[in-house]
């Protein structure tokens, strides 16, 4: 680009956490231009991680979660406007209202949306939800006040689990329904999945796993009263929440000629744009849940990440990037970390835990539901969870930044006898999963380096 | 002098009142400075915050190959220097009566009690020509608190004074031949200490208050329940961190801005800014500037090894001067962005008090400030406590600019 990359028209595509860090840091960087924001919704920028516990639970309302602003982006805001199109050659951007916004640079953060419920009709059904909009939060909030007689919860990864376990805490009758073997085994692997199941099951959810859902039923009125499952049962309910994962937002990129998939869009480190030719572009930018990027810790595989503080990691990069000359531009290199709440327990995970062949229980107990999750690959710590133990995920952090090998040397204080056991990791072909992964590895699974991973 | 004898020179009284020269050359000589006592001491940000982290150093001084010899296998010691598991058992019932996620409003509720108490301390300064911030603000405030909080009576003090100033001499790290004496009194004293206060408790079985040594003993769930050891041993520690520390944070923060008048214009133009200035307080002046800690395996730091067994000396308060993690880490500056500094220590043993030192700090700078402007102080420096771990000046004369 020519001129001072601190001037100039930049256009943000997402107004959720990413889009407005990103717009923040541009502003703390220096960037004096114009600043111009689209979000498809019609609210300021909102925080998600509170719409699946607190505001189920009644705590707080669906649309008290704003996110608080660093500082003023001063920015023209477009909300309730989806982009639709991007042409790249005149370097513009397409408005659902016909209005074309013309752009220096473009930062694509618009990430992603819940993964409907694929029979529209009966998704249509009173009653069938989806959770990812305040909105969503909102209107199952309400309905989950008025005390259902049972819910019930189609997918077991972080967010059908976190419903479940709000439920439960209003006394409500919950069934899960999970493809795979266990309620968060695409994320954490088979063993912690086998406490997560017992923790659940422990809580009083009727958790059903190896099982689908088939069909949703309605009662000839339109209103949804059960569905029944592949193994011939059926569950009598009054809400279903439909937890299948995310699909990232990148339909308006289909003619644009970027590398957009079903995972995302590639970018390189730097967060910039791979056209789809694997050429990276130097004016288009991504960041947050619609990127993949490549991690040197994990053999520069591209991940696709849904976690928030990769979000915000990732935004500040690409802006800082965006608007530094190339000798100034930073990788993003943070260690993937995510957080969950449900049924009194507190999982955090750093790093990869899919990018593993081993696990050893490092510290803790599965008894006390207090333990560290040690992941391993080929002989190197890649990744830990901890359960109710937090404060030890730093010296994990520090293992996986490193390189350290696995399993983690002898002497930890609280060490279990079994901190001497590795285990398989038992990661999951994505395949089985009936909601999306938290973290996918492009291209393969590392346990299973010769099987190429296809979407449907 | 060498650097294998900075930790005598550390401990030297002599230098109580400006340690940051020894540990700056503590950060020169490397991250692991091993000394001839055979302790190793750790000066450099990184390296301490993953010491604190590392689940295979300990803090219980009985594993230490020069450890205590009176120190035996039986003996019950305060959570503070316990390891996991046993010290998370004890640390989370000791938190069930104080803070979240059992007791999520105690610590908040207090505010009002705070800002009353930091009220009627700064007014009772009133117009004196001269007076001493420790004994006339600094010490009573935590005490007060602290004793409210606990349910201890307040006319007590003169008596858990004796123990605490006790106990925490023998705490500290100051090598040499009375260590076995301090060792011994200061077990005595936390037993007595301990004594008093399972007492106290037991008068309130059955007859429950609204403080938390009514709710150690009446605690229904028998599981959750400290035994009378255990309890003993908890309320001293409670008594004694509650309190030893909070004065030095508010006298070091009142010494820190009579000596920048700049930033503590700045300060009183804009309160807004009082948090960020108990944090860097809690940065560039930390109560406790020293930690122990033992390895259970060899550890490496930064390229040399710790053998399992040695003693570890952490020198926190260095390790928030580390220009490797602080920009300009000799200025005092409340506006510091990105200041995660190591005052409250880090990991499983992270202060828990620390949300009641700040509203206490908070309270506290909030009512002097408006005062600072007309005080001079009488001596800088001020004379020092004994104490190199737990360091903070012992009196701190302020005399008004123009007499009353």
């Amino acid at each position: 680009m020519d001129g001072d990359p601190r001037e100039g028209r930049v256009v943000v595509v997402g107004a959720s956490l990413a889009g407005l860090r990103a717009a923040e840091s541009l502003r703390e960087q220096g960037f004096t231009g114009s600043l111009t924001v689209v979000g498809d919704e019609p609210h300021p920028p909102y925080d998600r991680p509170p719409l699946s516990k607190q505001v189920l639970l009644g705590q707080a309302a669906a649309d008290s979660t704003g996110l608080p602003m660093r500082r003023n982006p001063d920015a023209e805001w477009r909300l309730g406007v989806p982009a639709t199109g991007l042409d790249p050659l005149r370097k513009r951007v397409l408005l659902a209202d016909g209005e074309w916004l013309a752009y220096d640079r473009l930062l694509i953060a618009t990430g992603t949306r819940a993964r409907p419920w694929p029979d529209r009709e009966e998704a249509a059904l009173d009653g069938v939800f989806t959770l990812r909009t305040c909105g969503d939060a909102g209107r199952l909030a309400e309905r989950l006040a008025a005390g259902p007689r049972r819910v019930l919860v189609i997918g077991g990864g972080f967010t059908g689990s976190e419903i479940a376990s709000a439920c439960r805490e209003r006394g409500l009758e919950v069934t899960v329904t999970e493809r795979g073997p266990a309620p968060l085994v695409g994320a954490l692997g088979g063993t912690l999945s086998k406490l997560a199941a017992g923790v659940q099951r422990a809580h009083g959810v009727d958790l059903r796993c190896g099982v689908t859902v088939t069909a949703l039923r309605g009662d000839g009125r339109g209103r949804f009263v059960g569905a029944d499952l592949s193994d011939g049962g059926r569950v009598d309910a009054e809400v279903c929440v439909v937890a299948l994962g995310a699909v990232r937002n990148v339909e308006w990129l289909a003619d644009a000629g970027l590398a957009a998939g079903p995972r995302g869009v590639a970018c390189d480190a730097g967060c910039r744009a791979f056209d789809m030719y694997g050429i990276v572009t130097d004016d288009v930018f991504v960041a947050g849940d619609v990127s993949r990027f490549p991690h040197p810790l994990f053999e520069y595989q591209l991940l696709s990440l849904e976690h928030w503080g990769n979000a915000v990691a990732q935004a500040e990069v690409a802006a800082h990037n965006m608007i530094s000359p190339g000798p100034l531009r930073r990788p993003h290199l943070s260690l993937p970390a995510f957080w969950s709440s449900q049924f009194g327990l507190n999982i955090k995970s750093v790093g990869v835990p899919t990018f593993s062949d081993q696990i050893v229980l490092a510290q803790g107990s599965l008894e006390e539901r207090r333990l560290a999750v040690v992941y391993g690959y080929r002989g190197r710590v890649t990744a830990a969870v901890t359960v109710n133990m937090a404060k030890s995920l730093e010296y994990y952090q520090q293992l996986i930044e490193t390189a350290a090998p696995f399993p983690p040397g002898p002497g930890a204080a609280d060490r279990p006898l079994a901190a001497e056991l590795t285990l398989p990791s038992d990661v999951p072909d994505p395949k089985r999963l009936s909601h999306g992964p938290t973290v996918a590895l492009t291209g393969h699974l590392p346990d299973r380096r010769l099987t190429l991973v296809r979407h449907a | 002098m060498t650097a294998d004898t900075l930790l005598e020179r550390i401990t030297d009284h002599a230098c109580r009142a400006d340690p940051y020269p020894l540990y700056a050359e503590l950060r020169e000589a490397g991250p692991v400075v091993r000394q001839a006592d055979g302790s190793h001491l750790v000066g450099t940000y990184h390296e301490i915050n993953a010491l604190l982290h590392d689940p295979r150093v300990s803090a219980d001084p009985r594993y230490g190959l020069a450890g205590d010899p009176e120190l035996v296998e039986g003996e019950r010691l305060p959570f503070l220097v316990l390891d996991d598991p046993a010290h998370h058992r004890l640390r989370t019932l000791a938190m069930r009566p104080f803070g979240p996620p059992h007791t999520p409003g105690r610590v908040d509720a207090m505010r009002g009690r705070i800002a009353e108490l930091t009220g009627e301390l700064a007014g009772g300064l009133g117009d004196r020509a001269e007076f001493d911030l420790v004994d006339d603000f600094a010490y009573p405030l935590p005490v007060t608190v602290i004793c409210r909080l606990l349910g201890v009576p307040r006319e007590d003090e003169p008596l858990f004074r004796r123990w605490s100033d006790v106990i925490v001499a023998s705490a500290d790290v100051q090598p040499g031949e009375e260590a076995a004496e301090r060792a011994r009194t200061g077990r005595r004293a936390r037993m007595e200490m301990g004594r008093y206060l399972v007492d106290l408790a037991e008068q309130r079985r059955g007859r429950p208050g609204d403080d938390l040594l009514s709710a150690f003993v009446n605690e229904p769930d028998p599981a959750l329940r400290l035994t009378r050891e255990e309890l003993a041993e908890t309320a001293v520690l409670l008594l004694i961190a509650g309190h030893e520390t909070t004065v030095n944070l508010i006298t070091n923060g009142v010494l820190t801005l009579l000596r920048h008048p700049d930033q503590l214009d700045r300060l009183r133009e804009d309160p807004g800014l009082l948090p960020g200035a108990v944090e860097e307080l809690l940065r560039f002046e930390p109560p406790v500037q020293l930690r122990r800690r033992v390895p259970l395996a060899d550890v490496e730091v930064a390229g040399s090894v710790v053998p399992k067994g040695e003693p570890l000396v952490l020198v926190i308060a260095s390790g928030n001067r580390d220009p490797r993690r602080f920009r300009d880490p000799d200025r005092f500056d409340p506006a510091r962005a990105d200041n995660q500094h190591l005052g409250f220590g880090g990991g499983v043993h992270l202060c828990y008090g620390a949300p009641l030192a700040r509203i206490e700090a908070l309270a506290a700078l909030g009512a002097l400030i408006p005062r600072l402007g007309e005080v001079t102080l009488v001596e800088d420096p001020p004379p020092y406590r004994r104490n190199a771990m737990l360091r903070g000046p012992r009196h701190l004369p302020l005399r008004a600019r123009q007499p009353a």
